[in-house]
């Protein structure tokens, strides 16, 4: 029973950093109805952005951290122009092909500034460990829970209270009437890309420091982790990006504990299919539509 | 014709059914980021097949296509209320599952003193037919050409008949296929086992061509691109994807000085591509101008003799 609550002590404070980037993936769903596969790989040119400053020029942590965030924002917007903004309106799937080969493109620019496997990533703070009562916790792991909380604080704020905020809302609740409320969709989408790619960067700089490390695999990882979270919430839903980053990560840890390594992403791709076999719109999501209704819905 | 020629175009040929494979769910309007589980699944199978029962490599070949198939159908029929992204994302989880799977496969036999077959994460070795009997690569090559024919024509075929309509009848507007009285379930299952088909014997010919597998090829990078193939080539006739496989795999490894820097080239062109062309080179529209030019140029001929 305590290895189980440690493990979902764990889980949840590793899953704090899937939430956000699901939350990445879900406000892109949320205002264009795509998605954005190259959001993994803008985090991890942003990231390599870092490390390379670190490795080249040993410049002090904190600017690793703002240059992994503003390079993440750059290959956002990037990804934003030539992508979505760039396709015609009707075709999402271009969009989702394009955002893929800008994925490849990304990934690959970044394996160029830093060609070797591996690369040590450095952290805000050493890594360490306190103990509170049975259970141990690991500093790192707990800063990126708080930093996570914060982040979704903030973005809670950010969405409900400004201008901002509420244009995007309107844009995802729907887009013809925020167009005829005299919103600059082009302009809030742009906005929205450049603010997801900051809580990606944040998100990526934190799961980093706590690896300790950064490798080639970081992009699809970050990609993977981010839509499966997502898929898993609800496509589209804040809350359910967070239940879902949080559920991942405590299947995921439970699965590594009891069944072993190969388990662990069997595991976490199992439950993403049952659950989309099962419940297609994820735990907090729209209900997806039956035929019927649809049909009504047309009529 | 060197053997390194003879690699790059049996590799166009083998990628090219997997290309195929996804272009069919395309049609359907479904986007499958999966493919590659069939593609792995068909050369597993295969493998086992001549490798493990020591079998002739025709029926390697049908059992890859049909164990392949038959997945895909069960994957289709439980994904079939699913559409869009949702399909998508489920498509790739599946993939994924498959792969995970092989990683911890662990089945050998003893076969002539040695062991062989799948051993999780170090693959399938020692899938020899080809080496068994002699055959050259170029003899190989001609074998993968000969079926990738096949399958092209039975496309091609299907295009210009009913089915071929239905399909793209579900993939413009499903809701206005069923008030067609179209059966859609049918046909969709019908798709995906298809599709799993193409795939499949695809991988049961890579398994042959390399000798070994190994799960990692089989990783969602091949099933991307095997969709990106599809939206390069075109959507319009089934030429369409193996132009995309050609315009990649050939003209990247033909022009050598930009090794290395071959998914920036290539990432760029496609994402510029897809801004003025979404649907491909040879989308429907372009397809449908080429054809009524050829058959006016005939019917003029015609006239004048």
């Amino acid at each position: 029973m305590i290895d189980f609550i440690q493990n979902t002590v764990d889980g949840v404070m590793f899953g704090s950093s899937y939430a956000l980037l699901a939350i990445g993936f879900t406000i892109v769903f949320g205002v264009m109805r795509r998605i954005n596969l190259a959001f993994g790989a803008s985090i991890m040119l942003g990231a390599y952005a870092g490390t390379w400053l670190h490795v080249h020029y040993q410049v002090h942590v904190l600017v690793v951290a703002l240059t992994t965030v503003a390079c993440t924002i750059v290959a956002g917007i990037y990804v934003e122009r030539l992508c979505f903004h760039a396709v015609r309106r009707d075709a999402a799937l271009a969009s989702m092909v394009s955002s893929f080969v800008i994925w490849m493109q990304l990934e690959e620019a970044s394996i160029h500034l830093l060609p070797e496997r591996t690369y040590a990533f450095p952290g805000l703070f050493a890594a360490g460990a306190y103990e509170l009562g049975p259970f141990l916790f690991r500093a790192e792991q707990t800063a990126m829970l708080v930093v996570a909380a914060v982040m979704v604080g903030v973005l809670h704020l950010l969405l409900h209270r400004t201008r901002f905020g509420v244009a995007l809302r309107a844009i995802s609740e729907n887009p013809l009437a925020a167009a005829y409320m005299g919103i600059n969709a082009a302009w809030v989408v742009l906005c929205a890309f450049a603010l997801v790619s900051m809580v990606g960067g944040i998100a990526g700089y934190a799961i980093l420091a706590t690896d300790e490390q950064i490798t080639p695999f970081f992009g699809l990882w970050a990609t993977f982790k981010g839509l499966i979270a997502m898929m898993l919430g609800g496509m589209g839903s804040l809350p359910g990006a967070i239940v879902g980053g949080l559920l991942l990560g405590v299947v995921e840890a439970n699965a590594l504990w009891y069944l072993g390594t190969e388990y662990r992403d069997l595991g976490s791709f199992l439950l993403l299919f049952a659950m989309l076999v099962l419940r297609p719109g994820g735990l907090m999501g729209q209900r997806i539509l039956s035929r019927e209704e649809l049909a009504f819905r047309r009529v | 014709m060197d053997d390194y020629v003879i690699t790059v175009l049996s590799n166009i040929g083998m990628i090219s059914f997997i290309a195929l494979s996804a272009y069919l769910l395309l049609l359907t309007g479904e986007i499958s980021f999966g493919q590659q589980a069939y593609f792995g699944l068909g050369a597993y199978a295969a493998g086992a097949v001549t490798a493990m029962l020591l079998l002739p490599i025709w029926a390697g070949i049908l059992v890859g296509a049909c164990v392949a198939g038959l997945v895909a159908m069960v994957v289709g029929a439980l994904t079939l209320r699913l559409s869009g992204l949702y399909f998508s994302i489920s498509t790739l989880a599946f993939a994924e599952m498959v792969r995970l799977i092989l990683l911890i496969v662990h089945v050998q036999v003893e076969v002539e003193g040695e062991m062989v077959g799948p051993a999780g994460a170090e693959g399938f070795h020692g899938i020899r037919w080809m080496f068994e009997r002699d055959l050259s690569l170029a003899q190989f090559m001609l074998l993968i050409y000969g079926l990738l024919a096949l399958v092209l024509i039975v496309l091609l075929l299907m295009e210009r008949s009913r089915l071929g309509s239905v399909f793209r009848m579900l993939g413009s507007d499903d809701l206005l296929a069923e008030m067609q009285g179209v059966n859609t379930v049918r046909y969709r299952i019908l798709a995906a086992g298809v599709a799993g088909v193409i795939a499949g014997i695809g991988g049961a010919l890579y398994a042959h061509f390399t000798t070994y597998v190994e799960p990692q090829f089989f990783n969602v990078m091949l099933g991307v691109h095997a969709l990106a193939y599809g939206l390069i080539g075109g959507l319009g006739t089934a030429f369409g994807p193996l132009i995309g496989v050609a315009i990649d795999v050939g003209f990247l490894e033909a022009v050598r000085f930009i090794q290395g820097y071959r998914m920036i080239v290539f990432g760029g062109l496609v994402a510029v591509l897809l801004i003025f062309m979404p649907r491909g080179l040879l989308d429907e529209e372009r397809v449908h101008r080429l054809r009524t030019l050829f058959s006016r140029r005939s019917h003029a001929r015609s006239q004048q003799s």
